[in-house]
């Protein structure tokens, strides 16, 4: 594993940029051959965790996914193949559609509330330059435990009949009996406990809207630019890279939503389907019901949808995502 | 890192300007602010002060007593949380929880690094496929894996052990810290390891000497989300531990809120709070690291 150092220098240098740099210029040392072969060991030495886990935790179960979405399996027995069986019953299962269209409610509404309110903070915290630190560690927190199951719990708690949010709402003479139970009101219930953890996307935000030089607000006074016009001129253009970031990891995240919908429902999915999330559906498919290739099935589904969606994402993303050349 | 640091110079001069015109206006802008963010706070904050304080409330208050705080404060919902569910004590779960948290963030410090060393650091043939492979496993829906997953350690009898919730923190599975790393290896300066090159050591003496030490903070960062994801998992352990003996925190809450849920809110939020515990504890202490880290994962310059 050790490297020469005769012939170190006209190498070492070229490697900042992993995945641009072509391949060709490993050739232009004293020793080429050499030394990168041995550069290849080391990096497939230090590489061989992450590679095991890529081959036998990723990309073969993936693969093993796609044929078991072909097949009837129930764990015991041999899976059978069924062609676009799969497919067929899925297109015809009511309970699947169900869960199909709250998960897209939940993904297509909540996240750009979501989002929104995390740029609004970001914005707030970033009108001070000093004594944000605690705001912005406070506001962060519910990111991290919004997903775990005593939130879930708390949630569930908080929500339901003669809880505090009933209570506080019976004051203003909205009596709605508790939201826990009541279909409809799953949604906003869960949609606030997404928004609730506002808090990463808006650390991002913040980060960003730091990086904007003061120049461009400066000038943007000097042409008579209001508030609202800075902020559609100036802030929103050279943020969007981070928004671009940040409705991309959080689409994909909300996609994945579980623990919060199975503990609020009991794992049921109820009451009447109203928590009864995509994942939710596939975990009660595959482990409760053994439908192995039912649920591999909608796994890959759910596998197309997201990547469609990341698509068109990075498609559009060329017309208002805008990466400043050398204004940095 | 260095991406989010202010810019302090260019500020002065517009402020001072509003200043000298608008004097009144500006303060009243900062009470406004003050106000806000103060008011915002305890929205955010609400559901956390209230499951502390609900946690001390009697369960015949709930629904009784709709007041912020208890009128009859108890300890009792603690007393009774910690006998534990289906036989086992309540220290178990903790145990079960810290041994899977440790472990966790044993393997992900030591693997995450050691790939990012390699990303970062070595030119070696595919680097390109495999760091775009990296980044694509970022967007990839866990959904995707669980049934494949399942069949191998259930024909490696692995089931209702640790071993398959730990195995993939060793095989830096989670993108987010190997990225994590790569960014922060990417910003040392490079003359160390080519000082230390000359001076004839491989690179794993570098990795080890050089890299690793200067990598501190990225280390702490995730470790410490390591060990808070691993304790916060839920899908993982329903998936592979059956025997109450080996449930983790999560499904030891869930246990207990299906059979009580209802009943005893007092109780069931007691064990919530008791379960969330460690992880605010660490935030509180790690709270920089955590939010920095978050900080720099858009920024991919």
């Amino acid at each position: 594993m050790t490297t020469g150092s005769a012939h170190a220098p006209t190498h070492t240098r070229t490697t900042a940029e992993p995945g641009t740099r072509p391949a060709g210029n490993r050739r232009t040392g004293g020793q080429p051959r050499r030394k990168g072969n041995r550069e290849n060991v080391a990096g497939y030495l230090f590489l061989s965790p992450w590679l095991l886990g890529l081959f036998a935790l990723t990309l073969g179960p993936m693969l093993y996914s796609l044929y078991l979405a072909f097949t009837d399996y129930n764990l015991f027995t041999a899976p059978e193949w069924t062609g676009l069986g799969n497919f067929e019953r899925m297109a015809g299962d009511t309970v699947f559609w169900g869960s199909v269209q709250i998960t897209m409610i939940y993904v297509l509404v909540g996240t750009p509330i979501k989002l929104a309110a995390a740029l609004g903070v970001a914005m707030l915290l970033n009108y001070k330059t000093k004594g944000t630190a605690f705001f912005r560690s406070a506001f962060y927190a519910p990111s991290l435990i919004g997903a775990s199951v005593s939130i879930a719990i708390v949630w569930r708690a908080m929500f339901s009949a003669d809880g505090p949010v009933d209570s506080g709402l019976s004051l203003f003479g909205i009596n709605l009996g508790g939201w826990v139970g009541v279909p409809a009101l799953i949604m906003p219930m869960m949609i606030l406990l997404a928004v609730w953890q506002f808090g990463a996307p808006m650390v991002i935000f913040l980060a960003g809207l730091k990086q904007i030089p003061t120049e461009l607000y400066e000038a943007a006074s000097v042409d008579g630019a209001k508030a609202w016009r800075k902020f559609l001129s100036v802030t929103l253009p050279m943020l969007s890279p981070v928004i671009f970031f940040n409705l991309l990891l959080e689409m994909i995240g909300a996609f994945q939503i579980f623990a919060s919908a199975y503990i609020i429902g009991s794992g049921t999915g109820g009451p009447a389907g109203a928590t009864n999330f995509y994942t939710v559906y596939l975990y009660t498919r595959a482990f409760t019901n053994n439908q192995m290739g039912y649920a591999s099935a909608m796994a890959w589904v759910l596998l197309i949808a997201v990547g469609i969606l990341a698509f068109i994402l990075f498609r559009t993303s060329k017309s208002w995502v805008h990466y400043g050349g050398d204004t940095k | 890192m260095t991406t989010i640091e202010t810019n302090p110079t260019a500020l002065p001069p517009v402020e001072a300007n509003r200043k000298r015109r608008q004097p009144r206006r500006k303060t009243a802008a900062t009470v406004a602010w003050i106000i806000g963010i103060v008011l915002l706070t305890a929205v955010v904050l609400y559901p956390l002060l209230w499951m502390i304080s609900a946690s001390f409330k009697p369960s015949a208050e709930f629904g009784a007593n709709n007041s912020f705080l208890p009128q009859n404060p108890t300890f009792d919902n603690f007393f009774k949380v910690m006998e534990g569910v289906a036989g086992i004590p309540t220290w178990k779960f903790f145990w079960n929880s810290t041994i899977l948290g440790i472990g966790a963030v044993i393997g992900t410090v030591i693997s995450s690094s050691m790939a990012a060393y390699a990303f970062a650091r070595l030119d070696f043939k595919g680097r390109p496929l495999f760091f775009t492979m990296m980044i694509g496993t970022l967007l990839l829906p866990f959904h995707v894996l669980i049934i494949p997953q399942y069949m191998i350690f259930r024909n490696l009898g692995m089931i209702d052990t640790f071993f398959p919730l730990l195995v993939g923190k060793f095989l830096a599975t989670e993108a987010f810290f190997v990225f994590l790393m790569v960014q922060f290896i990417r910003n040392l300066p490079k003359e160390l390891d080519e000082a230390a090159r000359i001076d004839g050591c491989g690179h794993w003496r570098i990795f080890w000497s050089i890299t690793i030490p200067l990598i501190k903070p990225a280390l702490i960062t995730s470790s410490i989300f390591a060990f808070i994801w691993s304790w916060n998992d839920f899908l993982g352990p329903l998936l592979y531990l059956n025997s109450p003996d080996n449930y983790p925190l999560p499904l030891a809450l869930r246990v207990f809120n299906d059979q009580t849920s209802g009943s005893d809110y007092g109780a069931t939020v007691a064990i919530a709070v008791l379960a969330l515990l460690p992880v605010m504890l660490f935030f509180v202490i790690f709270q920089r690291f955590l939010v920095d880290g978050v900080a720099t994962q858009g920024l991919k310059g």
